[in-house]
């Protein structure tokens, strides 16, 4: 029966008709908006189950597959479907589409039909990213994810948000429309535009480089890697709540899935020659960015330069493949790097999700995100300190925790590759302890010396339950990570494979 | 001497038009006392009539009559059918505004259908004197309703700059036409093609007649570099002479330029295609970057339609069948929007507000979020970014460049799409973040208008969900 029923088109599609109507029956109404929203989030996030319980790991051929012809003139179709690469992050953005409506609940006063409206058409589109197997399909979610972004900046946003949105716009736009270019050279090529087919299809090396860079600029802009990654810290600080928890949990991810999507299958050649520019500029975000975030005075600022470190953790193990393969002649050791790096976006969407919630509240109660306001909040905030803490040491990287997983296995694997590289990625340990630690102190603990600190309420039912979900996720991906990875190994696999085979 | 009767059957939607609009000429002297609208509802009423006439006998067939000088095909029929469609809204929407600002009188709308019996005839032109002659009869009804306010200054400037640019346009167009037919002794489309691809006509003549067409295409178009009236003309004319004049005329002079370029010269595709990847270029450098310092909407929209023209002419420099259909979905599209953009400012303008200015639009959100939402959608729609249509028209054009091997100049064209970008974020950005000079609500001034209006950006939003259909319509007529 499940083969049958439109699962992903129902994930992709609920959700933007339930924003469409909170848009419509929520405006003089918050009440309605807010509920319809929760409602609709939930049924999303219940709908979006069966995807884990019904898929098959011992195949790497996509499932729950939906393929209509939309455009038959030329040959664009309404494809949809899922891998094991992919359907870990759909989960994750029904998941985290639900914590983002609570998040605003009582935050949210100007247009509350608008914001919920905007994130549940925003959960929609997201879906149909990570969904998506045409690539004409794939590029109209991709961008048409920027207009409600955009907007939600722009209007919720800090006081710089308008600079900030634009910013947004036009560097994602930037990077994308290359995509577009490659995709339209590729279908003129091979006279199809399934993302399938382009995998299949042989490519001269030029062109393989020319796609590839072309992705890259795409991917590295979204992911966002250095040098690219500037507009990340501006969106972020300007952003409201749950619009960084968006952008840092799901949109960054779409960087990361693209290269195991389109760059690694579609242009192994380049991707193996050029594999040297994605790992330098993966340990300068990892090095470099770490020591910036150290000297971060605002919160968010800080996490969001955690969060581009993090991602070239991402990026690296993505890309050390080549060089283990060439150095050990096999790929077994490079398995252990791409499933490092994508448990490890798995694991930073929902640690990153995290503690921009956690800087959320406080900046709800005090109105500022500066370290320097802070000081002793575990005084008077002693719960909302508990899941602050374990969502830090998370992000650390501290054994047991979701963290922990992919970074080990990606460390692990690039020193097989390199050991300068391995040496690189392991000082994240010393300077993400640094970073995140020196936060912690600086905020969490000391003694009171603000009034405003001293007034401070603990968190209430609607955050704590937040903040447990989310404890609970981490600390169980953390301990037990085996049934992500089952899902995960065949494509992994698949996907190995594909970026071995030479297309020439 | 034998005269033989032609078959008027081919060209009866024109000739209805012409009755009619002649009809309306003479019955509104008489009327317009007693009954003010009655011109108007005439109007309308003539542009269904002559749709259904076109969809009755909608062939796929090309007939040809009045000896070769005049062609029907579906090509013809399908710009004919779009460009009725659009006049629809044009007309409804001026209506409004010119009781608004109280100029309203029957001769607006009795030279806007004197305007679309021009481009008729150029859409069905098979030789040059026809296309001369169609492209008169649009342009002098032009020039009328530009200056139709008489009092305006800015109106009557707007007119004279149009009007003496356009005949000098019309100049470079007839010296070229002139020499094509001196190399090849026709003036009919077909056999002109056969005269060049033969090899007999003098190239030397044919490539300097070829340079002076182009520019006079360039001239009607407005593309770079002889694009300069166009901010002017359109930031001076009544809103409602810009939507006429921004919107269904585009339909006609793409259909001048397939006429020229696929189907009387396609032998001398090395001759235009470099123009024309330079008038492109340009266009799409100029369209973007110029619009960025402008205030005010008309004028902006005006750049921003340089822009489009840059675009859909790459369509036209693919030089195959296939770039042709983009090109014309393109400025399909780029007229639909073109309503829907100029529509808005018209819908919003008040007696003593032209609501033309960007600052005009600031906290639109806060005071009127639907029609917010709608201009939204129309200006991602011109920035061609999905699910809009104006992305599907810029992907195809983009296609058919690649596919012709000339995958810089798709790389170039995106990169003007990115900068473009930044302008229309901007009147978005004064719509939803800023906040209004004057927060009273804002309705539009009329229902039909506001009905109009958002009728015509839902359609941007419906077609850009399922272009399947309107993407064939193009592709089957060329």
């Amino acid at each position: 029966m499940l083969t049958s029923f439109p699962i992903l088109s129902t994930l992709i599609w609920l959700p933007i008709i339930g924003g469409l109507l909170v848009l419509f029956a929520g405006r003089n109404n918050d009440t309605v908006a807010k509920w319809l929203s929760l409602g609709t989030a939930l049924a999303t996030f219940i709908l979006s189950i069966p995807l884990w319980t019904g898929f098959d790991t011992t195949t790497a051929s996509m499932q729950f597959v939906e393929q209509v012809p939309w455009i038959p003139t030329f040959g664009v179709q309404y494809y949809l479907g899922v891998d094991g690469l992919s359907m870990p992050l759909v989960l994750l953005t029904t998941f985290t589409q639900v914590l983002v409506v609570a998040s605003a609940w009582e935050v949210i006063k100007d247009r509350v039909e608008q914001y919920m409206g905007a994130f549940l058409i925003m959960g929609g589109i997201m879906v149909g990213v990570f969904a998506a197997l045409d690539s004409i399909l794939f590029y109209v979610f991709w961008e048409t994810l920027l207009i409600p972004m955009y907007i939600v900046i722009g209007k919720w946003g800090g006081p710089r948000r308008v600079y900030a949105t634009i910013k947004f716009f036009l560097y994602t736009f930037f990077g994308s429309v290359f995509m577009l270019v490659a995709f339209l050279y590729m279908f003129y090529q091979s006279g199809s535009f399934s993302i399938l087919d382009f995998q299949t299809m042989p490519l001269g090396m030029i062109a393989q480089i020319l796609i590839f860079l072309a992705f890259l600029i795409a991917f590295a802009v979204k992911i966002p890697m250095f040098p690219v990654h500037t507009w990340l810290p501006d969106a972020h600080v300007e952003a409201p709540t749950a619009g960084s928890v968006v952008l840092a949990a799901i949109m960054l991810k779409m960087g990361g899935y693209g290269f195991v999507r389109f760059s690694l299958p579609i242009t192994p050649d380049a991707s193996m020659s050029l594999d040297w520019l994605v790992i330098l500029l993966s340990l300068i975000a990892i090095v470099y960015i770490g020591v910036v975030a150290l000297v971060q005075s605002d919160m968010k600022k800080l996490v969001a330069y955690s969060s581009i470190s993090h991602m070239g953790f991402v990026t690296l193990g993505m890309f050390v493949l080549y060089d283990i393969l060439e150095k050990t002649g096999s790929i077994q050791g490079a398995q252990l790097g791409m499933e490092g790096a994508m448990v490890q976006m798995i694991s930073h969407g929902f640690i990153s999700g995290a503690m921009f919630l956690a800087i959320g509240v406080l900046y709800d109660r005090m109105h500022t995100r500066e370290i320097s306001a802070y000081s002793g909040v575990v005084n008077k905030m002693p719960w909302f300190v508990m899941f602050a803490v374990l969502f830090a040491m998370a992000n650390v990287g501290l054994p047991g925790t979701s963290g922990f997983v992919g970074e080990f296995m990606v460390i692990m694997s690039s020193f097989k590759a390199n050991i300068w590289f391995g040496t690189l990625a392991a000082l994240t340990l010393i300077i993400g302890a640094a970073y995140t630690l020196w936060m912690v102190k600086r905020v969490f603990f000391g003694p009171v010396t603000n009034e405003n600190v001293e007034g401070l309420q603990d968190l209430n039912k609607r955050e704590f339950a937040i903040m447990a979900t989310l404890a609970v996720a981490v600390v169980a991906l953390g301990i037990y990570p085996n049934p992500l990875m089952e899902v995960m190994h065949t494509s992994v696999e698949n996907l190995l494979v594909q970026a071995t085979t030479s297309k020439l | 001497m034998n005269f033989v009767i032609p078959s008027f059957a081919p060209a009866m939607p024109e000739m209805v038009l012409l009755a009619l609009a002649s009809f309306i000429l003479v019955a509104d002297t008489f009327w317009s006392k007693r009954y003010q609208f009655a011109t108007y509802y005439a109007t309308q009423i003539s542009l269904v009539v002559v749709g259904f006439l076109i969809l009755a006998s909608f062939t796929t067939e090309q007939v040809f009559t009045f000896n070769d000088s005049f062609v029907r095909d579906s090509f013809a029929d399908i710009l004919k059918l779009f460009t009725l469609i659009v006049s629809l809204g044009i007309f409804l929407f001026s209506r409004e505004y010119l009781l608004q600002h109280k100029f309203y009188s029957g001769e607006f709308f009795v030279l806007g259908l004197f305007g679309i019996l021009g481009m008729f005839v150029m859409i069905s032109a098979n030789n040059f004197i026809v296309l001369y002659m169609g492209l008169e009869i649009m342009s002098l009804a032009m020039y009328a309703m530009i200056a139709l306010r008489r009092n305006s200054g800015t109106a009557v400037e707007a007119g004279m700059k149009y009007f003496v640019l356009g005949a000098l346009a019309t100049g470079m167009l007839l010296y070229g036409f002139s020499m094509i037919y001196g190399a090849t002794g026709t003036i009919t489309f077909p056999e002109m093609a056969q005269v060049i691809n033969s090899g007999k006509a003098d190239g030397i003549v044919l490539a300097f007649g070829v340079v002076f067409v182009v520019i006079g295409l360039a001239f009607k178009l407005g593309a770079v570099p002889f694009h300069m009236w166009m901010p002017d003309v359109y930031h001076g004319s009544p809103t409602a002479v810009t939507l006429y004049l921004g919107t269904a005329p585009k339909l006609a002079g793409f259909a001048m330029v397939y006429r020229l370029l696929y189907e009387a010269m396609p032998g001398l595709v090395e001759d235009w295609q470099s123009l024309l990847i330079a008038i492109s270029i340009l266009s799409m450098g100029v369209g973007a970057i110029a619009a960025i310092a402008q205030d005010n909407l008309k004028r902006m929209l005006a750049y921003s339609g340089i822009g489009h023209v840059g675009f859909m002419l790459m369509g036209v420099l693919a030089a195959t069948a296939d770039g042709f259909s983009a090109a014309m979905f393109y400025v399909i599209i780029y007229a639909i929007t073109g309503v829907a953009g100029f529509g808005m400012i018209v819908a919003l303008s008040k007696a003593g507000n032209e609501f033309d200015r960007i600052v005009d639009f600031k906290g639109l959100n806060a005071r009127n979020p639907w029609l917010a939402l709608m201009m939204l959608i129309t200006l991602f729609s011109m920035a061609g970014i999905p699910p809009f249509i104006g992305f599907w028209a810029k992907i195809l054009v983009i296609e058919e460049v690649v596919k012709a091997g000339f995958t810089w100049l798709a790389v170039y064209a995106v990169i003007t799409a990115v900068i473009s970008a930044f302008y229309y974020l901007r009147v978005v950005k004064s719509m939803y973040f800023d906040k209004p000079e004057d927060s009273a609500p804002i309705e539009a001034i009329t229902p039909a208008l506001n009905w109009g209006v958002s009728l015509t950006a839902i359609v941007l939003l419906l077609l850009g969900l399922l272009p399947s259909t309107i993407i064939d319509l193009a592709y089957l007529s060329i």
